[in-house]
């Protein structure tokens, strides 16, 4: 065997392949188990006791009555919480527990930054005792005037000045937007609203704090980073990493909200160490909406400057937005204006307030999904300004380099997305007149955008032990959200093993398991199923070693570099009558098992690695740009006299790369199509001014999209395997499905109506009317 | 959630017994209110009486109609025959609302006495008149997008029922049978069961303590035949109205003979009315008329700053479902 080469399917492989879900049945079962149901012995719970002000000071806090309660083990306040190693409490705090996203920790003193901040946690022997004996505790306030967002009376603009945390927020410039813009032919100017959106997963935060000796704690914990929870745990508890298992079997969702440590699986591992017992919290919805983050207020300003013909000379981008008291948090809208099309000349920019708000976070496509609004739409305004359709002034500002950095792209299916997307859905039949399609008394309008996502560079490692008896165990610490990982693992493991899906085990979401990433920014499918492609080829490098040691074996004494595998086979290359199993070779050896390890690189790191590998003396190849890209078609029909818009036709083509599996793949772009509907159509928290308190913290109140909102959704695959990303060739797809949707879906209103709304969701009161929104 | 006794029953004499010896108790049908408000502490109750067994279910013909169970669930009367037959806006106004499986769980009864989807009175750290009287009412100048404007008050704008149902009960002059604690009955129109906010926004309606309600009963008519109900909300389904109309109409050769109009999601009560009735009376079926009755139905709008979109909404939707029924 050589070096470890890239991923090839095999014939008659399952990678690709729309393999129902491996641990369907388990779910559907009830037996596949989340966060909040290990059932430990003496399991305790926990309940949350939260603040009715957005600011202001505990004046008192009163725990007796809540103390007398039958079955109540405890109260913590920030009088007697247990003492954390290191709390997040400053920016430095913060950035030493690494996971920890907000740079506070309720309960570690009596100041009140935000409305519902956890004031007290109550530990009983029954959940409902703890419920009753949290509304017991008596809570007084000094209150003071909060501030509710960035768009406040009271709020102070600012430039974070690369001051932002994770996204550092500095100005960007790219040739001189200004004179470009003073120059250009035509110019559009736009501004787009966007409410808080929260990301509402099914599974609410969870967690079971279990401490099985005074210095080792296991956590189950609903993350979607075991190993960052892990060692931001040990951070916090100053414990050593191994000293802390973090286990997340199955995960109802999670679109970014649970990438990050947050406090409440601090607080129930702390409670669970004081009282001895393990202890389990579950947030509830309310507190759903004050617990995990959000996708931040914001409004973002758009100016395009143009040719006649369509081709952009100037893309500025303005950002404002609400963050937090400790932390400057903001998604990078403006950062996708940079690559999606042929424009020289660019700039970005932020501003942010400060608000009685916590810390936002990221949400599917954090920064490219609302930046990808502005540009999609101001795009479509520009179009419809010129006269041109909307496809149309895409092709003509087609990047066919990196406009960001000159590079070549790793590979961009983006034209084919285009070309068969607008095939499916009939797009050259579209009026280029808005408002004069009609279905009875609705309106119809066609719209469309681009999506566009990064392949982000990240690693992970894998183990794989295969049995003579022609099972295997694949095991990384990596989490499946519900998109569907244990399958897609389990296909590449099947395929690279040459063993069918049912004789391989795929183990995850376990800190003691070899760390994989965390599932998130579109990397889990690349790294994974790369890590665990690299593992296996391990495995097959050690078995062809012991084969050509073996006397006994067909393939003694050949080199290793003649050999390959053939299915479950080792064969040598230049005589394929010379093999052997490896069930046969094992067994021989005296060998139950045998295990490989594989450590991946995907997205700039495994680039770097390649170009190293690869350079000859006096020569350089080029670095390449890795996205994946993809388009979304929308037809919506709209009740001019009610307000009233239904999406009635979708097709989305996406380029990510190779596609592991066709059906979960098609499942995670219509949820984030169906994400994206309910951005632009019915989702926002709304909080009172006032108060700065939501007003609609339930799913009652907020509006996700229902079955009933949704249409038949057609989607395809430009399939292609990019060489240059992964060793599986894998770019990703989580994150990209939602980026354009938002887009897509206002521009169809638009063609619909002929009147441009603005401000999101779109909700009957805006669509009627011809006032400007 | 508070500790709380529960205690079924199988009799309205043991029932409104239960409820006479504690009177902070509460009765419960399908509970998909009540646990609700129970979970997040809104309100409190020591005992709640388990209703499900009372013998009051069946939809059946009777002189003054068609009488309901209280008990019925939702989805039962909203698909009954009868129901689709003589008052298509009733069973419409049923399978609008909610979700199916809400729908399967809420009693009749219980459905006519949900509380307001208010945010500010949802939720126990806002002040609010209707939970808690004299605390305020910060919808006022807050977050009303959702709310009233109709039958408003400087105490309260929220819709006392956020429903449909009662929308369409309302029409159509139903009638409610009541009972109380020494089993004596008596019937109270819908149209006076509902109590405009005033600055008494907590009493939502004349239920007496302990009483029950236990049969509703629509009375025949031409217009309760030819009706509908059309709901305008911001998701397709399990959503609140914004607006949403209950209409009947009786025409013959053009002219509207007697109508009957109610509006959901703009009053602080379901608002029937008699403006727009008397406009249709009499007058052709056209649009014109529909517009004029629109009109007049949304005369006395009081709105606030973000539900100013309801007054022309609430008149749309009434014309469209005047347009439906007309054409029908």
């Amino acid at each position: 065997m050589t070096d470890s080469p890239a991923f090839e399917p095999s014939k008659g492989g399952v990678v690709g392949q729309p393999v129902n879900r491996v641990d369907g049945h388990a779910k559907v079962t009830g037996q596949a188990q989340y966060a909040a149901e290990y059932l430990l012995p003496n399991l305790t719970y926990a309940a949350l006791k939260t603040s009715s002000i957005a600011k202001g000071r505990l004046k008192s806090i009163d725990t007796a009555a809540a103390l007398r309660e039958p079955g109540v083990l405890a109260v913590f306040t920030h009088e007697n919480l247990p003492k954390m190693a290191q709390t997040p409490n400053t920016l430095a705090g913060k950035y030493a527990i690494y996971g920890m996203h907000m740079a506070f920790m309720p309960l570690t003193g009596n100041e009140i930054f935000y409305s519902a901040q956890p004031v007290a946690v109550v530990v009983a022997d029954t959940f409902e005792r703890a419920t009753q004996a949290a509304a017991l505790v008596q809570v007084t306030y000094e209150e003071a005037r909060p501030v509710a967002s960035y768009q406040s009376a009271n709020a102070e603009v600012f430039d974070p000045n690369g001051q932002g945390y994770v996204f550092d927020l500095k100005k960007v410039v790219r040739g001189n937007p200004q004179a470009s813009l003073a120059a250009s032919a035509v110019q559009v100017k736009a501004t787009y609203v966007h409410p808080i959106n929260h990301h509402n997963p099914m599974e609410p935060g969870a967690t079971i704090a279990h401490w099985e000796a005074p210095d080792r704690v296991t956590v189950y914990d609903s993350t979607q980073a075991v190993a960052m929870a892990q060692s931001s745990l040990a951070t916090i508890l100053g414990l050593p990493q191994e000293q802390v298992r973090v286990v997340t079997k199955f995960i109802g969702g999670g679109f970014g909200c649970k990438f990050n440590l947050w406090p409440h699986t601090v607080l129930a591992t702390l409670a669970a160490k004081a009282v001895g017992r393990p202890v389990k919290l579950v947030l509830t919805r309310q507190q759903m909406f004050t617990s995990l983050g959000h996708r931040e207020d914001q409004e973002q300003t758009i100016t395009l400057g143009a040719r006649q013909d369509g081709k952009l000379t100037t893309l500025i981008h303005e950002k404002t937005s609400t963050t937090s008291p400790w932390d400057i948090f903001a998604e990078p809208n403006g950062a996708i204006l940079n690559w999606l099309y042929a424009c020289p000349n660019y700039q970005s920019s932020h501003r942010v307030a400060r608000a009685n708000v916590m810390t936002s976070t990221y949400m599917r496509a954090p920064g490219e999904s609302p930046g990808s609004v502005a540009m999609e739409c101001g795009l479509d305004e520009l179009a419809a300004k010129l006269g041109l359709d909307p496809l149309e002034i895409r092709l003509r500002n087609y990047a066919n380099l990196d406009p960001g950095t000159g590079q070549p792209w790793s590979s961009k299916g983006l034209k084919e997305c285009y070309a068969r997307g607008a095939e499916l859905f009939g797009w050259s039949k579209r009026s280029l007149e808005p408002g004069v399609t009609r279905d009875g008394r609705l309106l119809v309008g066609w719209g469309m955008a681009t999506a566009s996502y990064p392949v982000r560079p990240a690693q992970g490692r894998a183990r794989v032990r295969l049995y003579a008896d022609g099972h295997a165990l694949v095991q990384t610490s990596a989490t499946d959200l519900g998109t569907g990982t244990y399958t897609v693992i389990t296909q590449v493991a099947a395929d690279a093993l040459g063993l069918p899906m049912a004789n391989v085990r795929f183990e995850l979401g376990d800190s003691n398991l070899p760390t994989a990433p965390a599932s998130g920014s579109s990397v889990a499918a690349a790294t994974v199923s790369s890590s665990v492609y690299l593992a296996i080829q391990d495995v097959w490098q050690r078995l062809t070693a012991l084969a050509v040691r073996d006397s006994q074996s067909p393939l003694f004494k050949a080199l290793p570099a003649d050999v390959v595998r053939e299915q479950d086979q080792l064969v040598l290359k230049k005589n394929p009558s010379k093999r052997e199993k490896f069930s046969a070779l094992l067994q021989r050896q005296g060998l139950a098992d045998i295990e490989g390890v594989g450590n991946s690189k995907s997205g700039e790191g495994y680039e770097a690695d390649q170009i190293a590998f690869d350079n000859k003396p006096g020569t350089k190849q080029t670095k390449r740009s890795m996205y994946s890209f993809g388009v979304h078609f929308c037809e919506v029909k709209v009740d001019p006299d009610l307000g009233t818009v239904h999406v009635t036709r979708w097709v989305s083509v996406m380029d990510g790369g190779r596609i592991l599996n066709s059906k979960t793949a098609r499942s995670q772009i219509i949820g984030g199509s169906i994400m994206g509907i309910g951005a632009a159509l019915m989702e926002g928290t709304n909080r009172d001014e006032q108060y700065a308190r939501y007003t609609n913290a339930d799913l009652a109140g907020y509006h996700v999209p229902i079955n009933a909102d949704i249409p038949d959704m057609q989607v395809e695959f430009i399939d292609g395997h990019d060489p240059y990303v992964n060793a599986m060739g894998v770019k990703g797809i989580g994150e990209v499905a939602m980026v354009g949707t938002v887009a897509a879906v206002a521009n169809a209103v638009y063609h619909a109506t002929g009147k441009r709304v603005r401000s999101f969701p779109i909700v009957p009161s805006k669509v009627l009317g011809s006032d400007a929104v | 959630m508070n500790n709380f006794t529960y205690t079924p029953t199988n009799s309205a004499k043991e029932a409104t017994r239960l409820r006479r010896e504690t009177p902070a108790a509460t009765y419960v049908a399908g509970a998909t209110t009540l646990l609700d408000m129970m979970k997040v502490n809104l309100v409190e109750y020591p005992q709640l009486i388990d209703i499900n067994a009372l013998p009051l279910t069946g939809i059946e013909q009777t002189a003054n109609g068609l009488r309901i169970g209280a008990l019925e669930r939702m989805s039962d009367v909203g698909e009954h025959r009868l129901v689709v037959a003589q008052y298509p806006a009733v069973s419409e106004s049923l399978l609008l609302a909610a979700s199916a499986q809400l729908r399967n769980m809420a009693s009749i009864g219980g459905n006519l006495l949900q509380r307001t989807r208010c945010g500010y009175f949802r939720d126990a750290a806002f002040p609010c008149n209707k939970r808690v009287p004299g605390s305020g009412c910060p919808a006022q100048h807050g977050d009303n997008h959702g709310l009233a404007i109709l039958g408003t008050s400087e105490a309260c704008i929220a819709q006392t029922y956020p429903g449909d149902l009662s929308v369409a009960l309302l029409a159509f002059d139903a009638v409610l049978t009541l009972e109380n604690a020494k089993g004596k009955q008596r019937r109270v129109p819908i149209t006076s069961f509902y109590v405009l906010p005033g600055q008494t926004p907590h009493q939502e309606n004349i239920l007496e303590p302990g009483e029950l309600i236990v049969a509703v009963t629509i009375p025949a008519a031409e217009h309760a035949r030819r009706s509908t109900y059309l709901k305008v909300r911001e998701r397709t389904s399990y959503a609140y109205a914004l607006a949403s109309a209950a209409v009947g109409l009786d025409v013959q050769a053009g002219t509207i003979r007697s109508a009957r109009v109610a509006l959901g999601g703009v009053g602080t009560i379901p608002w029937r009315s008699p403006e727009a009735e008397k406009i249709l009376t009499g007058a052709p079926a056209t649009d014109e008329t529909f517009r004029a009755a629109a009109a007049a139905a949304l005369r006395g709008a009081q709105p606030r700053e973000h539900n100013g979109y309801k007054v022309q909404l609430a008149q749309n939707t009434l014309v469209r479902a005047l347009q439906n029924v007309a054409t029908t």
